[in-house]
C-alpha cells in the first residue's frame, strides 16, 4: 500500500552508466561529463546525470544565453550603485527596462534602454539555437519533431512578447521588462491599459488550454500509476499490445464519463493542450494594441461583456453608516 | 537508502505507525490553525463590504477588529465649543498686534482657537512652539518659522473646508482641523517628499521605478507616482482607450498611453487604497477601470481629492520651502514637505473615522468672519 502514497519514484537502477551508442567512434567527443550516480535525482528521474551533448548549438546557446544573463544582472548592480548587499536586498526589484517610446524602433543610449537591446539581441540567439538544437538532436536520434515544435509554439509567444508586437508597434518600449516583480507589473498593468485581457478570446482560449493541460496531466498520470500493477507504465507496449492494464484504464474512463482516451490518443491530447496554451496566448498578445485597444469595449461591441443592474457603493445602502455597517 | 541494520530493525518490529501518524498529524495541525489564529487574526472576524451589483465581485474585505475598534487618536482629540458673541465685543485684530488670520473673532474665541491648537499641534512645546519662549506682549512677532507655517496652515484649512465641500463632506458634515492631519504631532504623519531619481546609471523610466521605497509603497512600481499626478494641476491619470481600436503609438501619439504611464497609475492607486484601506472596487469595478458608468460615488470623491491635494500642495505646501529651516526639508531634495491622502486618512476609509472636526470651529471654515450658531 504505502508506495502508491509515494512522490518519489520506487525503483531507482546504478550501475555502470551509459554511455550511448557511438556508430562513428566519433561521437563521444561532443558528449562531455564524466557520468555518475545521484541517489537524490533517482528520487524524481533517472539516477544518472550526464554526458551532455553540446554540439554547436548548444555551447552558441549557453554562451548567449550567459552574456544575456550577466548584461541583465550587471545593469541591475549598477543601478543600486555596485552595492552587493542592496544588490540582494532588491534583487526581486530590480530590472532591465525597454526604451522609452521616443526611441521607437531605433538603438537608444546604453543607459536609456541600449543594454537592453543588446541583451535581447543575445537572449534572441540563445533561445533560437536552443530550439534549433532540440530539432537536431532529434533529428540525430532519428525521432519525429514533438519536442521541437512543442518548445516552438513557447517560442512563438517569447518572439510575440518580445520581438514581433513592438516592431507592429513600431517601439521597443513595447516589450517586457527583465526583472522579477517587474515583469509581472507589466503584466498587469498590460492587461490594464488594453481595457482587461479577461475579454480577449484568445487569452480565454489559452486560459481553457492551460487549466485543460493541468487537468489532463493530473487525469493520465493518476490512471497510469494506477494500473502500474497490471504493467501500464510501459504505455509505448501498451499501445500497440492492449493488455489488461489498458483495458482496466479504459473501463474505468468510460464507465466513469462515457469517454475515454486509449494509450495513443491521450498523448495527443496532452501534446495539443500544451502546444495550443501559447500558440492560442500569442495570438491575443500579438492583436492587443494592433488590432484591438480596449478588450472590454470589444467585447460590449460583440455582445459578451453583460451589464449588470443596480447601483454602485454606499448609495444603495441608504446611509454611509449602513454601508460600513454601523448602523445600529 | 537505508543501513541494513535499520530495515532489519525495521522488519523484526512490526508496528503500525498509522494510528501514531494520525495522531501527531491531528494535533500538530491544531497547532499550526491555533498559531495561525493567534497571530493572523480570526478568519471569520472578516466581514466583507459590498460595493457594487450582485454578480460583480466588488467587495471589500475589513476584519471586524479593525472595523468596530476606535481609532485611538480619537480620544486624544480635544474640542470646546464656541463662546457665542453677544455683539459689541473687541475683536482679536483690534487687542493684538500683527493678527493676519482668525482677526473677527472675539477674544475668548481666539484664545479657545489658540489653546486648542496648541492641543492638536505641539501640546508639550506649547504656546511657545510657535511663540517662542518670550512675554505675552511680544506674541505678535513673527521670528519663528513655526508662527509663519501655522498661519499658512490656518489659510490652509479655511480654503479646505470653504471649496472642497465636494471632499471633505461629502458624505456628512464632516470638515477638517488642525488635527484631521498633526494628531499632536509638530509634523503630520505621512507627508511625503521627492526621492526620484531612484536607480543609478539608468535614465528615463528605467530611473524612477523597480527600487522597493517607501513611496512605492514597496512596490516595483514607479516611486515618481506623487510627483507626478499629485502636484501638477495638468497630470491626467486615465490610461485607457475609449474605443476599441484607436489609432497611433503609445508614448507618442497625444492621448495613446504606454504601458508604463498605466504602471504610474497603478503606482498612485495603489498609494490611494493602501491610506484609505480599501481595494480597487472601493471605486471602480475591475472588469472595466475607466468606465463611469461603472463607477461607486466614491470614485467622484477620490477624484475631486487629488485636485484638493494639488491645490493644497501647490499653493500651500510647496511655496512654504523658504521658511521652513533645513530640517523640515526633504533628505534628497531638501524640497518642501507635501501633503497626500495618507497624511489625513492615515489608513481609515474616513480621517478619524468620519467624527465631526468642524461642528466647534466655524471659525476654521471660512475666510470671513465666523458665523455662530
Amino acid at each position: 500500500m504505502i508506495e502508491y502514497q509515494n512522490i518519489f519514484t520506487q525503483v531507482q537502477v546504478q550501475g555502470n552508466p551509459e554511455w550511448g551508442m557511438d556508430d562513428s567512434g566519433e561521437m563521444l567527443q561532443e558528449r562531455v561529463g564524466k557520468p555518475f550516480f545521484s541517489t537524490l535525482a533517482g528520487f524524481v528521474g533517472n539516477a544518472q546525470i550526464g554526458p551532455i551533448y553540446l554540439g554547436w548549438t548548444g555551447m552558441v546557446s549557453l554562451a548567449t544565453g550567459l552574456i544575456w544573463f550577466v548584461i541583465v544582472g550587471l545593469n541591475m548592480l549598477a543601478q543600486v550603485g555596485y552595492s552587493i548587499p542592496e544588490f540582494i536586498r532588491q534583487l526581486f526589484w530590480l530590472a532591465l527596462e525597454p526604451p522609452s517610446p521616443e526611441y521607437g524602433l531605433s538603438m537608444p543610449p546604453l543607459d536609456e534602454g541600449g543594454w537592453y537591446i543588446i541583451a535581447s539581441l543575445f537572449l534572441l540567439v540563445s533561445v533560437m539555437t536552443w530550439l534549433l538544437r532540440s530539432y537536431l538532436l532529434a533529428a540525430e536520434h532519428k525521432m519525429g519533431k514533438h519536442v521541437f515544435w512543442a518548445f516552438a509554439s513557447a517560442v512563438w509567444l517569447f518572439l510575440v512578447l518580445g520581438l514581433l508586437r513592438p516592431v507592429l508597434m513600431g517601439s521597443w518600449s513595447e516589450a517586457v521588462p527583465y526583472g522579477i516583480f517587474p515583469h509581472l507589473d507589466w503584466t498587469t498593468a498590460f492587461s490594464i491599459r488594453y481595457g482587461n485581457l479577461y475579454y480577449n478570446p484568445f487569452h480565454c482560449l489559452s486560459i481553457v488550454f492551460l487549466y485543460g493541460s493541468v487537468l489532463l496531466f493530473c487525469m493520465h498520470g493518476g490512471t497510469i500509476l494506477a494500473v502500474t500493477r497490471y504493467g501500464g507504465d510501459r504505455e509505448l507496449e501498451q499501445i500497440y499490445d492492449r493488455g489488461t492494464a489498458t483495458e482496466r484504464a479504459a473501463l474505468f474512463w468510460r464507465w466513469t464519463m462515457g469517454f475515454n482516451a486509449t494509450m495513443e490518443g491521450i498523448h495527443r491530447w496532452a501534446w495539443w493542450f500544451a502546444v495550443l496554451t501559447p500558440i492560442t496566448g500569442g495570438i491575443g498578445i500579438l492583436l492587443t494594441g494592433t488590432v484591438v485597444d480596449n478588450w472590454f469595449i470589444w467585447a460590449q461591441e460583440h455582445n459578451f461583456a453583460p451589464m449588470y443592474d443596480g447601483a454602485y457603493g454606499y448609495e444603495d445602502y441608504g446611509s454611509y453608516e449602513a454601508f460600513i455597517g454601523k448602523e445600529n | 537508502m537505508f543501513p541494513k541494520w535499520f530495515d532489519k530493525w525495521n522488519a523484526d518490529n512490526p508496528t503500525n505507525i498509522f494510528g501514531p501518524a494520525i495522531a501527531v498529524g491531528v494535533v500538530g495541525g491544531a497547532i499550526f490553525a491555533a498559531a495561525l489564529i493567534v497571530t493572523w487574526g480570526n478568519p471569520y472576524q472578516t466581514e466583507s463590504m459590498q460595493t457594487g451589483p450582485r454578480g460583480t465581485g466588488m467587495s471589500v474585505p475589513e476584519y471586524n477588529v479593525a472595523r468596530t475598534a476606535a481609532d485611538p487618536t480619537i480620544e486624544a482629540y480635544y474640542t470646546e465649543e464656541p463662546y457665542i458673541p453677544e455683539g459689541g465685543e473687541e475683536l482679536a485684530k483690534d487687542i493684538y498686534e500683527n493678527v493676519q488670520v482668525l482677526g473677527d473673532l472675539t477674544d475668548d474665541n481666539f484664545n479657545r482657537v489658540m489653546l486648542a491648537m496648541t492641543q492638536w499641534v505641539s501640546p508639550e512645546e506649547g504656546c511657545a512652539y510657535c511663540h517662542g519662549d518670550v512675554d505675552i506682549s511680544e506674541y505678535g512677532s513673527d521670528d519663528l518659522y513655526t508662527k509663519v507655517v501655522s498661519r499658512r496652515m490656518i489659510q490652509m484649512t479655511q480654503n479646505i473646508n470653504e471649496n472642497w465641500d465636494g471632499h471633505v463632506n461629502a458624505v456628512a458634515e464632516v470638515g477638517v482641523n488642525c488635527y484631521t492631519c498633526h494628531r499632536g504631532q509638530n509634523v503630520p504623519s505621512d507627508i511625503w517628499f521627492n526621492v526620484t531619481p531612484v536607480n543609478e546609471a539608468a535614465g528615463g523610466w528605467a530611473a524612477v521605478q523597480n527600487r522597493a521605497t517607501p513611496m512605492s509603497t514597496s512596490t516595483s512600481l514607479p516611486s515618481s507616482a506623487l510627483e507626478v499626478y499629485l502636484t501638477d494641476y495638468d497630470s491626467e491619470v486615465n490610461v485607457h482607450d475609449l474605443e476599441s481600436r484607436v489609432a497611433g503609438v503609445p508614448g507618442l501619439t497625444e492621448d495613446v498611453h504606454t504601458i508604463q504611464k498605466t504602471e504610474m497609475t497603478f503606482s498612485l492607486m495603489n498609494y490611494f487604497s493602501n491610506s484609505l484601506g480599501v481595494n480597487c472596487v472601493f471605486c471602480h469595478n475591475s472588469r472595466a477601470f475607466y468606465d463611469a458608468a461603472q463607477y461607486t460615488p466614491q470614485w467622484g470623491i477620490a477624484q475631486q481629492g487629488r485636485q484638493m491635494v494639488i491645490e493644497m500642495n501647490q499653493e500651500y505646501l510647496i511655496p512654504l520651502k523658504d521658511t521652513y529651516p533645513e530640517n523640515r526639508l526633504g533628505p534628497i531634495y531638501a524640497d518642501a514637505p507635501k501633503a497626500a491622502c495618507r497624511t489625513c486618512h492615515k489608513g481609515y476609509q474616513r480621517p478619524l473615522q468620519g467624527m465631526n472636526m468642524t461642528a466647534d470651529w466655524p471659525e476654521l471654515t471660512s475666510s470671513d468672519a465666523p458665523v455662530y450658531e
